[in-house]
Parts: C-alpha cells; sequence; structure tokens
C-alpha cells in the first residue's frame, strides 16, 4: 500500500522533527507500507517550485521506496515543459497548492494542468490543508481548498485526482456534486475524517465506496499511526473493506508528447 | 463485543475525557453514537470511559453554555449511563458557573449519584471568581475538575468564552488543593503555547485527546511536563486516541511512564477506589 500524502523537509510555523527521508523510509516499513508519494513540504511557500523539486528529486534519490510527487504551478511559465521533465524524471504523481498561488476555482491553468495531467495518465494530488484551522500561523492564510475547486477540475477532463486531508463535509459536498464518470476520478484519503463514536469514515465507505480511498499519512506533520487507526475502529462490518492502492493509479506515459 | 485482543493492548487504560448523548441531546443517532463508543473502547481496549454529558449539545441551549434544566437533565442521563454500565463507566457532573447556586447544587446531586469530577466548559473564563465556590466543592469532595480548554486563545471565538492555559494556570494556582484536567491539548489551538503555561503548576494534568495528531506533540508534552502529568484520552475522536497510544510505545518511554498516562495518573487524582478494574490489575 502506497502512502500518498508524505512530505520531506522543514515546515514554516512549526518545528518538525527530523522530516528526513531516511527516517520516512523507515517510518513506511514499520507502519507496514510499500512506500510513499512523497512532495517537498517547503514548496507550497515558495513562488517558484523549480528550487524544491531539484531538491527533492536529489534528497530521494537512494530511496527507492519513496517515489518523487513534484509541484508543477501551471501560472508559471513554461510549466508544460517543468511537467514534461518531472515525468520523464519518474514523477509518482504530480501536486498542486491552488490555495497557496490564490487561484480560484474555476481557473483556466489549473484546468489546463488537469487535463495535461489526464493526457499523460499522472494523478495530480490536491491538499485541502496542513494544519488545523484553528492553529495556523496568521501567516498561514491560504486558506483550505475548496469543493469548488476539486469539482471544477473533477469535470474538467480525464485526471485523476487524489484529494488529501479532507473531511466529510468536504467530501460529501464534492462527491455528490459530481457524474458517477466524474466521482470515479476522485480518489481522497482519510487521515482527517473521524472514526468513531461518529463513524465519519464508516459511513463514507457505506455510501461512497471503500474504493474512493486512498492511503494517506501526511508525515512529517501528522502521526502515521492515525490512519491505520482509523482502519482497525471501522466497524466488524467493515474491517474487510478493501482501499485503492494508489499505486494502480500511477501509469504515467512517459515520453508522450503534450497536445 | 468485538472479539480478539484489544488494539492498544491489555493493561489497564482510562480515557479521561469522554462524552455520551442522551434522547434531550437533539440527534436521532444519539444511541448509534453511544454504542459505538462502546465497540470503538472495547476494540482498544478501554478500561474505563470518564465520561460527561453536555446539557443538550446545542439543542435547547447552547453546548458551553448549557441552561440549568439541561445541566441538570444532561447530568442525569450521564448518571443513568454510569448506573447502567457501572464496570466501565463513571462521569464528570457538569455545571455552568453563570447560575452558581445552581451549579452547587448540581455538585451536590451527583456526589449523591456517584460522580468521580467535575465538568467546567466554556460558559466562563476559567480564572473568573464564580468558579471559586465550584473549586472550594471540589477540594471538599477530592473531585478533579476537567475544564474544556483553547490552547491558546488569540481572540475570542463564537459559541464558547475560551480559556487556554494561562487562563486554567491562574484558577489552579488560587486553588491549589484541587486537580485540574486541562481538556485535548490536540483539540484546537496550538499545543505548543499550552506546554510552558502550565509547566511549573503540579496540579494540572493536560489530557491527550483531540482531533489533533501532530507529530512532535506528544515527545513536546512529555519533554516539558514529564509522564506523570498526562493523562491518555479519546474526546470525540477515538481513532486519534488509538494512534497516539500506538505513538507513545515509540517515543522512548518506560513501561511504568508508559502506565502512568495510561492510567496510573487518572488513578492518583481522582477519588480514592474510583477504577478498581485498574488497580486489580
Amino acid at each position: 500500500m502506497i502512502d500518498v500524502a508524505a512530505f520531506i523537509g522543514p515546515y514554516p510555523f512549526r518545528h518538525l522533527p527530523h522530516p528526513d527521508p531516511d527516517v520516512l523510509a523507515r517510518v513506511l516499513q514499520r507502519e507496514g507500507l510499500s512506500g510513499a508519494w512523497v512532495g517537498y513540504l517547503p514548496s507550497p511557500w515558495q513562488r517558484d517550485p523549480t528550487p524544491g523539486n531539484e531538491a527533492l528529486f536529489q534528497a530521494l534519490g537512494p530511496y527507492p521506496t519513496l517515489r518523487f510527487a513534484p509541484v508543477v504551478r501551471p501560472n508559471w511559465p513554461s510549466w508544460e515543459h517543468t511537467l514534461r521533465q518531472c515525468v520523464d524524471a519518474g514523477a509518482a504523481a504530480i501536486r498542486a497548492y491552488p490555495m497557496h498561488w490564490g487561484l480560484g476555482p474555476h481557473d483556466p491553468s489549473m484546468q489546463a494542468l488537469a487535463g495535461a495531467c489526464g493526457e499523460i495518465g499522472i494523478p495530480l494530488v490536491l491538499m485541502v490543508r496542513f494544519e488545523d484551522l484553528r492553529q495556523r500561523s496568521a501567516l498561514d492564510v491560504a486558506g483550505d481548498l475548496t469543493a469548488a475547486h476539486i469539482r471544477a477540475l473533477a469535470r474538467s477532463g480525464n485526471a485523476k485526482l487524489v484529494v488529501t486531508g479532507a473531511g466529510r463535509e468536504l467530501l460529501e459536498e464534492t462527491h455528490w456534486g459530481l457524474t458517477p464518470a466524474e466521482q470515479a476520478r476522485v480518489h481522497w484519503d482519510f487521515a482527517w475524517i473521524w472514526g468513531p463514536p461518529e463513524d465519519h469514515f464508516a459511513h463514507l465507505i457505506r455510501t461512497i465506496g471503500a474504493e474512493r480511498f486512498v492511503y494517506g499519512t501526511h508525515w512529517p506533520l501528522r502521526l502515521t499511526q492515525n490512519a491505520r487507526a482509523n482502519l482497525d475502529l471501522l466497524p466488524d462490518e467493515l474491517r474487510n473493506a478493501s482501499i485503492t492502492d494508489a499505486e494502480s493509479l500511477a501509469t504515467p506515459r512517459v515520453g508522450k508528447t503534450l497536445t | 463485543m468485538t472479539a480478539g485482543a484489544p488494539l492498544g493492548g491489555t493493561a489497564p487504560l482510562i480515557d479521561a475525557h469522554a462524552h455520551f448523548y442522551h434522547a434531550h441531546a437533539g440527534r436521532s443517532d444519539w444511541q448509534r453514537v453511544n454504542d459505538a463508543r462502546f465497540r470503538a473502547g472495547a476494540r482498544i481496549g478501554v478500561t474505563y470511559h470518564v465520561a460527561s454529558v453536555l446539557g443538550s449539545y446545542g439543542h435547547t441551549s447552547p453546548t458551553y453554555f448549557p441552561s440549568p434544566e439541561d445541566a441538570s437533565r444532561g447530568n442525569d442521563a450521564m448518571a443513568d449511563i454510569a448506573g447502567a454500565n457501572a464496570e466501565t463507566v463513571r462521569w464528570y457532573v457538569t455545571v455552568n458557573p453563570n447560575h452558581a447556586q445552581h451549579a452547587l447544587a448540581e455538585i451536590a446531586r451527583g456526589v449523591a449519584r456517584g460522580c468521580a469530577g467535575i465538568k467546567l466548559l466554556a460558559s466562563r473564563r476559567a480564572d473568573d471568581a464564580l468558579n471559586d465556590a465550584i473549586c472550594e466543592r471540589a477540594a471538599a469532595h477530592h473531585l478533579p475538575i476537567l475544564h474544556h480548554i483553547w490552547q491558546h486563545r488569540t481572540r475570542e471565538w463564537p459559541n464558547q468564552e475560551i480559556s487556554d492555559g494561562i487562563d486554567l494556570g491562574r484558577l489552579a494556582t488560587r486553588h491549589s488543593n484541587v486537580n485540574f484536567v486541562l481538556a485535548h491539548i490536540g483539540g484546537g489551538g496550538d499545543w505548543a503555547h499550552t506546554l510552558p503555561a502550565v509547566r511549573d503548576l503540579a496540579n494540572v494534568y493536560p489530557d491527550l485527546s483531540g482531533s489533533g495528531v501532530d507529530r512532535g506533540m506528544l515527545d513536546a508534552a512529555i519533554d516539558a511536563l514529564g509522564a506523570e502529568r498526562l493523562l491518555w484520552a479519546c474526546d470525540l475522536t477515538m481513532e486519534t486516541g488509538l494512534a497516539k497510544l500506538r505513538a507513545l510505545d515509540v517515543v522512548g518511554l518506560s513501561a511504568d511512564e508508559v502506565s502512568d498516562i495510561r492510567w496510573r495518573n487518572a488513578a492518583r487524582i481522582f477519588p480514592p477506589h474510583t477504577f478498581p478494574r485498574c488497580e486489580d490489575a
């Protein structure tokens, strides 16, 4: 099982203990995970994602289970070239942060990025939040990703979207506002979805299906144990629910020319 | 009942911050939620849930400002749940200090019905003088007070008069003969502010509950306060409780220190013999 929501690197707003690739590789092994799509944590707050992508690529080199998940910023010059380079370099997924770039739900550049990812066959990862709203720094003003952003991208092309950090309300507002074909293009992690006693996660498995979920830990921001605990505390009748291994979503067509 | 070994191990385990619902809580699925807490508790291995009912949870008066009628009705429901589950449930009597005489009468009623502690919400700032009489009753009956806390209040938030570690610290300083449970360091706000705010207050015991599972939070709390000052708890999210329980096993604590957090600190601050199944184990 692949972790779709892991990072390396420091976080601007609080100290994180050793957010380093060797530690992440050990943690994934401890948790029984086969690997992770790894992003570079400072990137959302940097205007030009290129240096962060290069640092990430270099840092992950010695760790075959840590898969490169770089950022492509579609309102930055030559982003199509960056996307091509990332795919050719072996990227497992592409990350985008429209809230941090000030891009609205219907921004054409985000739709173009989603379209390009769909053409190539590489998942586009969207992050709803890095921290709980109630503890955010006064300087951290991006706000949570909205359901309108996700719906617009799910409707705009064939991209496989992986949304990390959503709660039940955002997930339902998005999912039930899409056609079945659009719903099938969106996968969600459950790191921020409540387990018992409210049992939001169990409710969502019953209503939208276990196959819509992928595994995300949000390391090094959050305890990796949380996702496993959520699965372990499902009601008995859902204990064997089979979530999607995100490895099956990542089928980039290396060498394909963007149209 | 779920078969299999408890996910959190077989050693005693006290959830020092839990809640139950009742028929006047404004939701039709209240029994389902209560059942789910027992189901998950059994799966984790919770020996005792120490729980409260927060009035009508906003149905007929605000959750954090319960009317006297709602506070009483909720306490009755809570006492009934504890009575029906005497093997696994202990309870806090919930009071609103704005209704001073009613609050004291509720404490007396709660003591008569076997409460193990007092629950203060966010009806008044923690250091408000109206809380002094409640603390005096707590001291007289050897009851700890669980106080709802916002970790570092930087402004007012709607629907509650929030307090942070500094506010509670002022109350704890005035009442050094009362033990206070500082609610949910993972429950919203900046936990890093709370730790130094209560570091020197030996009668303040933060609980680990809340939906927040920030990496580094447990390590920092242990570094700042020591394992003898922390209480394991879940509040509204039991999966985060299990995650923290598992994390306690990999942060370098001794077996004794883990036991302190799991149950022994709670056993020390609640009235003697509140948790016989833990003591027997």
